[in-house]
């Protein structure tokens, strides 16, 4: 009889860190076709507009880089995070306090210097997302409660602290609406790019991709927030101070998603609105995990998904399909890059009995 | 304050925290039976959204609620499958395996649902479940009207809390449940069939956080909308640690989330000069406080998180 059996494969070889993914997103587009078919649209149009509305034009090619920023936040943020083992799923709560708090700053720094407004705004949006996540990363280390839970929980408690803070204090005056009032001309990023909304945060985005490059591999606390997420026990051993370093790790992660709501903030939406993030959190998970939680990998998935996101738009208004077929691209995404992900790890072999 | 303890109030409260518990309880129920398995279901979250759209969709084609109920079950059946491909057969984390259902859950049932109806200005409704008053049980003073005028949904929950302690303490199945989510080893050695034990706890689970899901766009609501399942999923997964992994304890850890959403529904009724989003806010704050003063005596089942290959057994 002949059976499959299943070998650790190691070490994992370099190809297949580049042909794994790349492979994953065919298979996800090709899957694609099945919801593609069952809302009746014609395929081949289907994929032509997917493709055509995020890289046809000048400004729809621009308008990928827009939204491939926040994503490429998140994205960042949940990698970081997951490489410690720090299992942060509220990306959407630390983006949300980021952008809350560039809102905060952004309606009342009237009388400040104008150079000061924006590194302020910056500055104070990577702290309020980090100091959210070091909250799961306290009780976690401290009180060894489970961060999956306590970080998806938080997301609801910022959700409505939001909406609190909508009705309440900051609301604009006279609205009943649950929205803020505009942000001063001097907290919004400059547009870099003519006729388009190719904006500063983008380049920050990509400033970021480098620096997390750069901690994970020439710095001592990458090295260290790494170990921990191999073994947390042989690292404890070998001297570091875990519960240090996977604070560290959450002050960064939280701070990235921080300034994925900074720039929503500040380059997109001018105010504060309930539905200033549609999941970009959690579309971090699935980018995080396609991108191998490395820092270029991160880049690339963002990309990847800023497509199907931005082309989805044209696709539905040609074909009918309707635009949540993004978010269903990005759950089987997920599933399907994490069954190649086996194939890195482990190879199947046929055996005789 | 005096309204507080109008008898109309209690009653009203005690009605609502079982009607609000309901879908907290199913779902608790399927995700502990998952998890005594050995196998921790994020996908708990997604899987209610797709049941209570699927639950609606055919409630609205059909005419049914009933029939409502049994295709949410179905698909919370099938999605518990999908999971014990992903996290059993192939042994996948089950952190990302989870997510990822939530995630192909969550868009799938919006597009599905926005495929059926369009984009209307006024969500379609359906005729929901009606409530039943038991007699006699309802005239008890004070808490009577409130426990016992419900849905046969909460009913069943009710019903479901001794059945699954049952199921896990009393039957030669329960103990086979128990011993693969403690030690797969073990359970292997003296022949119990790990994988087929998971899946079965996997699929039966789905069915009751897909029924969970329905309960809200059945009888709680009539209609569908995008956050209906509003991080229930996630409370559900607290509740199971607040609750030691214990039917009874995880339903009295529902109970209170369902006292605490009925007095928020309560109090923004009654129109109290605070902000319905600070109460909407509590249940969340007060299920983590609750976390942190059970975590730390947790009783985790040991084969939680452990794929299980029998080529790597001892490594």
């Amino acid at each position: 009889m002949i059976r499959f059996r299943i070998v650790k494969r190691k070490p994992v070889p370099s190809w297949a860190k580049v042909v794994i993914p790349v492979a994953a997103i065919m298979v996800t587009l090709i899957l694609s076709a099945i919801p593609i078919l069952f809302a009746g649209g014609n395929l081949w149009k289907s994929y032509y507009y997917l493709f055509y509305g995020a890289l046809g034009t000048r400004f729809n090619l621009l308008e990928t880089f827009v939204k491939a920023s926040p994503l490429l936040m998140t994205g960042l943020a949940v990698a970081f995070a997951f490489r410690a083992k720090f299992w942060n799923i509220g990306a959407e709560g630390q983006l949300l306090a980021g952008a809350m708090t560039a809102t905060a700053l952004g309606v009342s720094m009237g009388g400040v210097p104008k150079a000061l407004v924006l590194p302020t705004i910056i500055v104070a949006g990577f702290l309020a997302g980090g100091i959210w996540a070091s909250i799961p990363a306290i009780l976690k280390t401290k009180l060894r409660v489970d961060d999956v839970v306590s970080t998806l929980l938080l997301n609801y408690v910022m959700i409505h602290l939001m909406g609190a803070l909508l009705f309440g204090p900051l609301q604009q005056p006279e609205s009943s609406w649950p929205r803020s009032s505009a942000i001063i001309e001097a907290a919004c990023y400059p547009v870099l790019l003519v006729r388009s909304r190719f904006h500063m945060g983008i380049l920050i985005s990509l400033a970021s991709v480098l620096a997390i490059w750069f901690i994970n591999k020439k710095t001592t606390f990458g090295y260290q927030s790494k170990a921990v997420g191999v073994n947390i026990r042989a690292a404890r051993f070998g001297g570091i101070n875990t519960t240090a370093v996977i604070l560290w790790t959450a002050l960064i992660s939280g701070g990235l998603a921080g300034l994925a709501g900074v720039g929503e903030l500040c380059a997109i939406q001018y105010r504060l609105i309930m539905d200033i993030s549609p999941g970009y959190g959690y579309s971090g998970i699935v980018i995080a995990m396609l991108g191998n939680l490395h820092p270029v990998g991160v880049f690339f998935s963002s990309l990847f998904f800023s497509v199907i996101i931005v082309g989805a738009q044209t696709m539905s208004r040609m074909t009918g399909v309707p635009t949540y077929i993004a978010e269903v691209i990005q759950g089987m995404a997920l599933m399907v890059m994490l069954i190649f992900l086996l194939f890195t790890e482990f190879k199947i072999r046929l055996v005789r009995k | 304050m005096g309204e507080m303890l109008d008898i109309a109030f209690i009653s009203g409260l005690i009605g609502a925290m079982m009607r609000m518990a309901t879908p907290i309880i199913f779902a608790t129920l399927g995700e502990i039976l998952a998890e005594r398995s050995g196998v921790l279901n994020l996908g708990i979250e997604g899987i209610m959204l797709m049941g209570a759209m699927t639950g609606f969709l055919v409630t609205f084609t059909s005419g049914s609620v009933w029939l409502g109920v049994l295709a949410a079950a179905a698909v919370g059946m099938l999605l518990g499958l999908l999971m014990a491909f992903l996290a059993v057969n192939l042994g996948l984390s089950q952190h990302v395996s989870g997510l990822g259902i939530t995630l192909f859950a969550t868009g799938l049932a919006m597009y599905v649902y926005r495929l059926h109806f369009g984009s209307p200005t006024v969500p379609p409704i359906i005729q929901p479940f009606k409530q039943i008053t038991l007699p006699i049980l309802s005239k008890i003073p004070v808490i009577g009207p409130g426990l016992f005028t419900q849905y046969s949904l909460t009913y069943i929950a009710w019903l479901l809390i001794p059945a699954m302690s049952i199921l896990l303490y009393k039957t030669q199945l329960g103990l086979k449940i128990r011993t693969v989510g403690e030690n797969p080893v073990v359970a292997d050695t003296v022949g119990v069939n790990v994988a087929l034990t998971r899946t079965l706890c996997l699929v039966a689970g789905g069915a009751l956080m897909g029924v969970g899901g329905a309960f809200l766009t059945l009888a709680h609501q009539n209609m569908f909308l995008i956050d209906v399942i509003g991080g229930r999923g996630w409370v559900a997964i607290a509740m199971v640690i607040f609750g030691n992994w214990d039917p009874v304890k995880g339903a009295v850890g529902a109970l209170i989330f369902g006292f605490l959403d009925g007095l928020q529904l309560r109090l923004q009724g009654m129109g109290v000069a605070i902000s319905f989003h600070v109460f909407l806010m509590i249940p969340y704050l007060l299920t983590i406080i609750a976390l942190i003063s059970v975590s730390r005596r947790a009783a985790v089942p040991a084969g939680l998180l452990k794929a299980y290959r029998r080529e790597e057994k001892g490594g």
